[in-house]
């Protein structure tokens, strides 16, 4: 394994120093949650299609069983957490920022954790072909862990099909707070580069960076130990610095090559694919012991509660569940945060279950401010300019969406905004304006839907009326010609008869 | 003092002059109001305002004979959008007219349907497959939500259920 010192990589524009506030969580070992009373399992942890639900209520199910099935190449299934029966399947409220409920398959578990007996390991994944490894990671159900909970193969089949160069495995962790991936890195760094050759195997590439942030010393040592045992000269380690937000997938992949992914454009148009280090730890664990995705490393932490850190928790544990396991809450107590302080959800409730897609908990104290400053009028300083990591004008995106002007908004870039939050906490107006991004997008997205039905209805009433109009003509003309056809016909008769009268009294 | 009076004249009659020309010779192109009109129109062809479709209705409002205020789908958004571009006052959707309705798409219960084929020619924007005998679907990405596939079915198997745009 090599290693690049930070001078060698390109500047982010823009991006931010942050306190990290990891101190609280990444201290002690990584706990394994203990099995809860009930998994509560969404059938939509992963971004794309909803899973499709295979159980039925009563059903035995066993650790590691398919409990709904994939819905397409955009989706993921989805196991049972461990050993129980199907008590309901019903819509409940989930953690997600875009869907409020999903359908849930509601397990009473028996205790027992019982593997279910269809897992089958890879014992040598680097003798196998890409598309074994392939199916192998959809079938067990694997999403990218950094939080937006991306399909796995679907991720890998567009890079396969864009014929990719460069493999990146995201180790960084940017955000305050989140340290699962720290956590993981310093105690299965073997793992991590065990999954990243299967990756390399899959994919069929030379090799593969590892981006480790420069706050992490002890996850790089980690890294180093374990490739001392386990050398392999296509794994390269790059230290990136500390600033937010260096972890998002195209700023990790531009501070690497210095390529910068295209406007609306996947990673793979510039001839790279992210992984998170989770993910890449996942697949190794689904190689040795078959298996599939069922828990997540989650950190647990703020002021709000006893015993921050990082627990292994299992999937469709209730977040009530983990806070116990944490030592409860504390006094100090006021709001639950999923994600991290700059791009997390605010949760309702703690009787959501853990998913995919929860990387963090955060249970804030007052230390966190909870209400905002009242906005005031933009001051055009600039700031938000000038911090903006993809490089876009803030201040003139809000001024359009205030102003309601779609397509000035679509001109300024709005659908590159990444949604990191950097310029709203130098905004010394304190105004809101990751929200009203996200709010615009959202509607440009509604707006440019609607815009493309209209534009095929419009065409579709169009050829109809052309047709009516054709039939119509055609009738008309087969009507005269038939008219002209019988007139003429009529004319040529008389004048026969005439004649043929004529004849007759010639004679 | 007259050379300024002079050249200031001459000015204004030559520009008066090769306007009145142009305004005669270059013709104002209708169409492109209409199409103007019918761009910012939602094309659910629904026949709400009265006419047969969009493009009528937008071909209505330009030659003056329909007010602006007739389009159900658009709503009040609509209603803005063509006061703006024609430089109107903004008004309230026409009274008599139904309100705005959320995004609906129709759904045929196929168990029902016995394939009589009426609601065929009835759709505005041929989102609808099936043939005589044959059970009918709507197409979900083509249907507008208009309605006008309800009226003609003798079994009443046309519902219709809200378009939930789960645009990702």
């Amino acid at each position: 394994m090599t290693t690049a010192a930070t001078e060698d990589l390109y500047r982010l524009p823009g991006g931010i120093r942050l306190p990290s506030f990891k101190e609280q969580s990444r201290g002690r070992d990584i706990i394994d949650l203990p099995v809860p009373a009930q998994l509560v399992l969404p059938v939509r942890q992963h971004a794309g299609e909803a899973a499709k639900v295979e159980v039925t209520v009563g059903d035995r199910v066993l650790k590691g069983q398919t409990i709904a099935r994939s819905a397409g190449e955009f989706s993921a299934p989805v196991h049972a957490s461990s050993s129980g029966i199907v008590v309901a399947i019903e819509n409940r409220p989930i953690a997600d920022r875009r869907h409020k409920e999903s359908l849930c398959i509601v397990i009473e578990t028996d205790g027992k954790d019982t593997p279910a007996d269809t897992l089958s390991p890879i014992p040598n994944p680097f003798n196998e072909t890409p598309e074994t490894l392939l199916a192998a990671i959809d079938s067990a159900g694997i999403v990218g862990l950094g939080g937006a909970a991306f399909p796995t193969v679907a991720k890998m089949r567009h890079a396969i099909a864009a014929s990719i160069d460069t493999l990146v495995l995201n180790g960084v962790e940017c955000e305050p707070y989140i340290s699962c991936d720290d956590a993981l890195m310093r105690t299965e760094a073997q793992s991590i580069l065990y999954g990243a050759r299967i990756l390399l195997t899959a994919l069929d590439l030379p090799h593969c960076f590892v981006g480790v942030e420069s706050d992490k010393p002890e996850a790089w040592e980690a890294f180093r130990y374990a490739a001392e045992t386990d050398a392999d000269e296509r794994l390269q380690m790059v230290r990136i610095p500390t600033i937010y937000p260096a972890g998002g997938e195209d700023q990790l992949i531009y501070l690497m090559t210095g390529r910068e992914v295209p406007t609306g454009g996947f990673p793979s148009d510039v001839g790279a694919l992210v992984h998170n280090v989770g993910t890449a730890a996942a697949i190794a664990e689904l190689t040795l012991t078959g298996m599939p995705m069922i828990s997540r490393i989650v950190t647990v932490t703020g002021e709000g509660i006893a015993q921050p850190g990082n627990y292994r928790v299992r999937f469709g544990t209730p977040i009530s569940d983990v806070a116990k396991a944490a030592g409860g809450y504390t006094e100090s107590a006021k709001r639950l945060i999923m994600g991290g302080p700059m791009t997390g959800i605010a949760l309702t409730s703690d009787a959501l279950p853990v998913t995919k897609a929860s990387n963090c908990l955060i249970f804030t104290g007052p230390a966190i401010q909870t209400s905002r400053e009242p906005e005031r009028a933009c001051i055009r300083c600039g700031e938000c300019a000038r911090i903006c990591p993809v490089r876009l004008q803030p201040q003139q995106l809000h001024r359009a969406f205030r102003f309601d002007q779609g397509e000035t908004l679509d001109g300024l870039g709005l659908i590159d905004c990444i949604e990191c939050g950097c310029c709203d906490l130098v905004c010394p107006s304190h105004i809101p304006l990751t929200h009203s991004f996200r709010a615009a997008k959202h509607q440009r997205k509604l707006d440019i839907y609607d815009r493309e039905r209209a534009e095929r209805a419009r065409e579709r009433f169009e050829q109809r009326e052309a047709r009516a109009q054709q039939r119509a003509q055609a009738q008309e003309k087969s009507l005269r010609s038939m008219k002209d056809k019988a007139s003429r016909d009529a004319i040529a008769d008389i004048l026969k008869r005439k004649q043929q009268d004529a004849s007759r009294s010639d004679d | 003092m007259l050379v300024a009076i002079a050249t200031l004249t001459g000015i204004a009659a030559t520009a008066g002059f090769v306007l009145t020309l142009a305004a005669r010779t270059l013709e104002n192109d209708s169409d492109d109001v209409v199409t103007a009109i019918d761009d910012l129109l939602p094309q659910t062809q629904c026949a709400q305002c009265g006419y047969p479709g969009c493009r009528p209705y937008a071909e209505a409002i330009a030659n003056g004979d329909a007010a602006i205020n007739r389009c159900p789908p658009g709503g009040d958004a609509t209603i803005a959008a063509l006061a703006k571009l024609l430089d109107r006052d903004i008004i309230a959707l026409d009274a008599s007219l139904p309100p705005p309705p959320p995004p609906m798409l129709a759904l045929i219960d196929e168990a029902a349907c016995i394939g009589c084929a009426r609601c065929l020619p009835a759709c505005p924007v041929d989102a609808i497959v099936g043939a005589h005998q044959y059970s009918h679907t709507v197409v979900e990405d083509l249907c507008t939500g208009c309605e006008l596939c309800i009226a003609p079915c003798p079994v009443d198997c046309i519902t219709m259920i809200a378009d939930e745009r789960d645009v990702a």
